[in-house]
């Protein structure tokens, strides 16, 4: 098994089902012959050529409406928006048309495109290149949002959304994508859309996240067990719509619950998991439900001091955990 | 409607299992919360187990006879309304050795819902479980460790009381008296009220109390003694006494010495119970109650028959000064046969003693007070003091301590030199 970054992982992905199914072929800005911005589709262009990796206009509103148009024909479109940022032209598209044509055509209809963007800061991006943008399609049923946080589950993941019948939100954290290295299987395999996974069992204190702050969980709870505190990491993976199920037995397994994101605090993800969690399991809980997430403010500073001040990092979630665990 | 089960309580700290005596209700009889519905008899108590709900009896599950171990089902209880209440308060719960961390007051009582969840699924009485949380907070964990500890700690016992028993003061962990039902209500706590944890000490006077006035069937009488002779004989000597022996000649020496003649005449109050049969003391080994502060002692002097009132005196003066400097060893507290309590010293002239387990009686001296008393048909100023003697009834019947307490009476009555030498 070869040891692949983030990127290289997403890059066999979109390989091997252009491989696998001709319907399938990727469109966006610089993704054919320059291979994309951050070469998720490096040598995609020239194995299978022009028409089946399409380099489109600056419009991100074209770029989602021609692959909603041809998925609705029956294409497997992969659409990237080269950075998240830039999905908001883009957003009647997709929330308006690719989300609600199935319902709208009573089954009909339906959507299998899946787009692909960039998330997060950490990059020295500024305002325009790490923005958090799932909360905003977070409440359109008929989307799936999904949001890997390693290589492996990258693969598995990005096939099984290509492979969905329904349009997916596919999130990579542009910081994984060299920062992650794993043993990714050579051989086809997918992974289950809207369901977490438990990374890590623990009993003292869940921590529930997803994409990039996975990783940094995981540092802290590393951390920590030295220090006898002991951590249960669930991975979202879906962000929408999300596994209740998961959630539940997660935070009523220790009481204790820190809920973890990169996004802005007020209205992201964490919110519908606090109120998950407060719907099913008050009798479970030992402590507030808490959360960490980044300050309300428009985006990531680009000044580097701010953006270290603005986002969540390992020693960020260890001192939130060692505090519910003293609690 | 839910059914609910009804299960083998636990009927003292060390108790595992329980004999079901009697079934006091049949299925279909309809019981209110806290009726007894079976007589349990286990290797320490004999008791009725209440109900833990107001409901009717489905069925009963545990026949007559039959043992059964702690926590096992014994009924099953149809209960009207919603889901079953907390039957925290009749748990007779063991108890933790742990204290709260310094500080533990802010947080202590501040339960979170999961610990109130598995307070009431597993009975737990949660002042009783140590929190290790922020100030002193239980949490999770540490409920969850205080049930499993209560589970794994289960271990066969058989202590019945020992009839070579000689003293109330043995080690409180030796044979740690529970009542068999506590229906201890929560009490309120009002702002600017001060919470004193009991420990120490008083924890073990409170239980022997408790088991004391639980156990003992206790009867009570009182004479009144002219002891108008005694004060005019003891004014006499008391200062030249305390020129030659440097303490004082106190009136208790002097009725210490007339309850241990008593006694020797009638040594059925100096006995105790032990179940099957009646332990008559040979030797007259009298407790007293020191007080000291907030704290009682009941230091022993031993063989008083043996001894002059100057001897008696000196060892009140003794175990008085030691108990004032918290100096009283567990041998000068060990081997009481009878107790006699000073009341008068704090200006009672009537009580109730409650008596010093495992003993047969008490007697109170209460306060000489100057009287009107008619003597001849003529009103005379006299010392007058009351005697009060709690008694065990099992072990003593009116007529033998009305014998005894008069022999006290004749022998106060005619103190004098010639009766009663100070030497």
């Amino acid at each position: 098994m070869a040891v692949l970054t983030y990127i290289q992982a997403v890059n066999q992905a979109l390989r091997e089902e252009l491989e696998r199914d001709e319907k399938v072929f990727i469109l966006g800005e610089d993704v054919g012959q320059r291979g994309g911005v951050f070469l998720a589709t490096d040598g995609l262009y020239e194995q299978f050529g022009e028409e089946r990796v399409l380099d489109t206009p600056l419009a991100e509103s074209a770029i989602a409406g021609v692959g909603i148009g041809a998925a609705m024909y029956g294409m497997k479109p992969v659409a990237e928006m080269q950075f998240a940022d830039f999905i908001m032209p883009a957003i009647n598209q997709i929330i308006s048309e690719a989300a609600r044509i199935r319902y709208r055509s009573n089954n009909d209809w339906n959507c299998p495109i899946t787009i692909r963007a960039p998330y997060g800061a950490g990059v020295h991006g500024g305002l325009y290149h790490s923005q958090s943008i799932e909360a905003i399609f977070a409440n359109q049923p008929g989307l799936k949002i999904v949001m890997p946080s390693s290589p492996y589950d990258a693969k598995g993941l990005l096939k099984s959304a290509i492979r969905d019948e329904d349009p997916v939100l596919f999130l990579e954290h542009k910081r994984a994508y060299r920062l992650l290295k794993e043993e990714v299987p050579e051989e086809d395999y997918t992974l289950p859309i809207g369901k977490a996974e438990t990374k890590r069992s623990g009993e003292d204190v869940t921590v529930i996240t997803y994409g990039l702050c996975v990783h940094f969980a995981k540092q802290a709870a590393e951390k920590l067990e030295q220090e006898g505190i002991s951590t249960e990491i669930l991975d979202l993976r879906t962000v929408y719509p999300l596994d209740q199920q998961a959630i539940i037995e997660a935070a009523s397994k220790t009481g204790k619950v820190l809920l973890v994101t990169e996004d802005n605090k007020e209205g992201s993800i964490l919110g519908e998991v606090a109120a998950i969690i407060s719907e099913h399991c008050l009798y479970d809980l030992d402590a507030p439900v808490k959360r960490l997430a980044g300050p309300d403010t428009p985006a990531t500073p680009f000044a580097a001091p701010l953006e270290k001040a603005f986002l969540v990092n390992a020693d960020k979630i260890e001192q939130a955990i060692r505090e519910l665990a003293e609690f | 409607m839910a059914v609910q089960r009804i299960k083998m309580p636990q009927l003292g700290e060390s108790v595992t299992e329980g004999t079901i005596s009697t079934w006091l209700v049949k299925a279909g009889d309809k019981v209110e919360k806290y009726d007894p519905i079976a007589e349990v008899m286990t290797d320490k108590v004999n008791a009725e187990v209440p109900s833990s709900f107001s409901g009717t009896i489905t069925e009963l599950v545990a026949v007559e006879g039959e043992t059964i171990e702690v926590g096992q089902l014994m009924c099953y209880i149809e209960v009207e309304g919603l889901a079953a209440e907390p039957a925290v308060e009749q748990q007779a719960a063991s108890e933790t050795n742990v204290t709260a961390p310094e500080g533990a007051a802010d947080m202590k009582k501040r339960y979170s819902p999961v610990v109130m969840r598995l307070a009431q699924e597993h009975q737990v009485d949660l002042n009783k479980v140590n929190g290790t949380g922020k100030g002193g907070r239980i949490t999770r964990k540490d409920i969850e460790a205080y049930i499993a500890k209560g589970q794994s700690e289960a271990k066969p016992v058989s202590e019945p009381v020992s009839a070579s028993e000689t003293s109330h003061s043995e080690p409180a962990e030796a044979e740690e008296f529970t009542p068999p039902i506590i229906r201890r209500r929560q009490v309120k706590v009002n702002p600017g009220d001060r919470e004193i944890p009991v420990t120490g000490l008083r924890k073990t006077i409170a239980q022997n109390m408790v088991r004391s006035k639980t156990e003992i069937p206790h009867a009570w009488m009182m004479i009144e003694v002219d002891v108008t002779n005694l004060v005019a004989y003891r004014n006499a000597e008391k200062d030249s006494f305390r020129e030659n022996e440097g303490y004082n000649l106190s009136y208790f020496a002097f009725f210490l010495n007339a309850v241990a003649k008593a006694l020797k005449k009638f040594p059925e109050l100096n006995s105790c119970w032990a179940g099957d049969k009646i332990i008559q003391r040979n030797d007259i080994n009298l407790s007293i109650a020191v007080a000291h502060e907030h704290e009682l002692y009941v230091p022993v002097i031993k063989n008083v028959d043996e001894k002059s009132i100057k001897g008696i005196a000196k060892e009140i003066a003794q175990l008085s000064k030691k108990a004032r400097t918290n100096s009283l060893t567990q041998e000068d507290m060990e081997g009481g046969t009878f107790t006699v309590n000073n009341t008068g010293s704090f200006g009672s002239v009537e009580s109730m003693g409650v008596i010093n387990y495992p003993q047969a009686a008490i007697l109170q001296v209460e306060s000489i007070v100057k009287r009107p008393v008619i003597i001849d048909d003529m009103f005379a100023a006299r010392d007058m003091v009351n005697l009060c003697l709690s008694l065990d009834h099992r072990v003593l019947d009116g007529v033998i301590c009305g014998a005894f307490m008069s022999h006290v009476k004749a022998i106060l009555e005619n103190i004098s030199s010639d009766t009663t030498p100070i030497y």
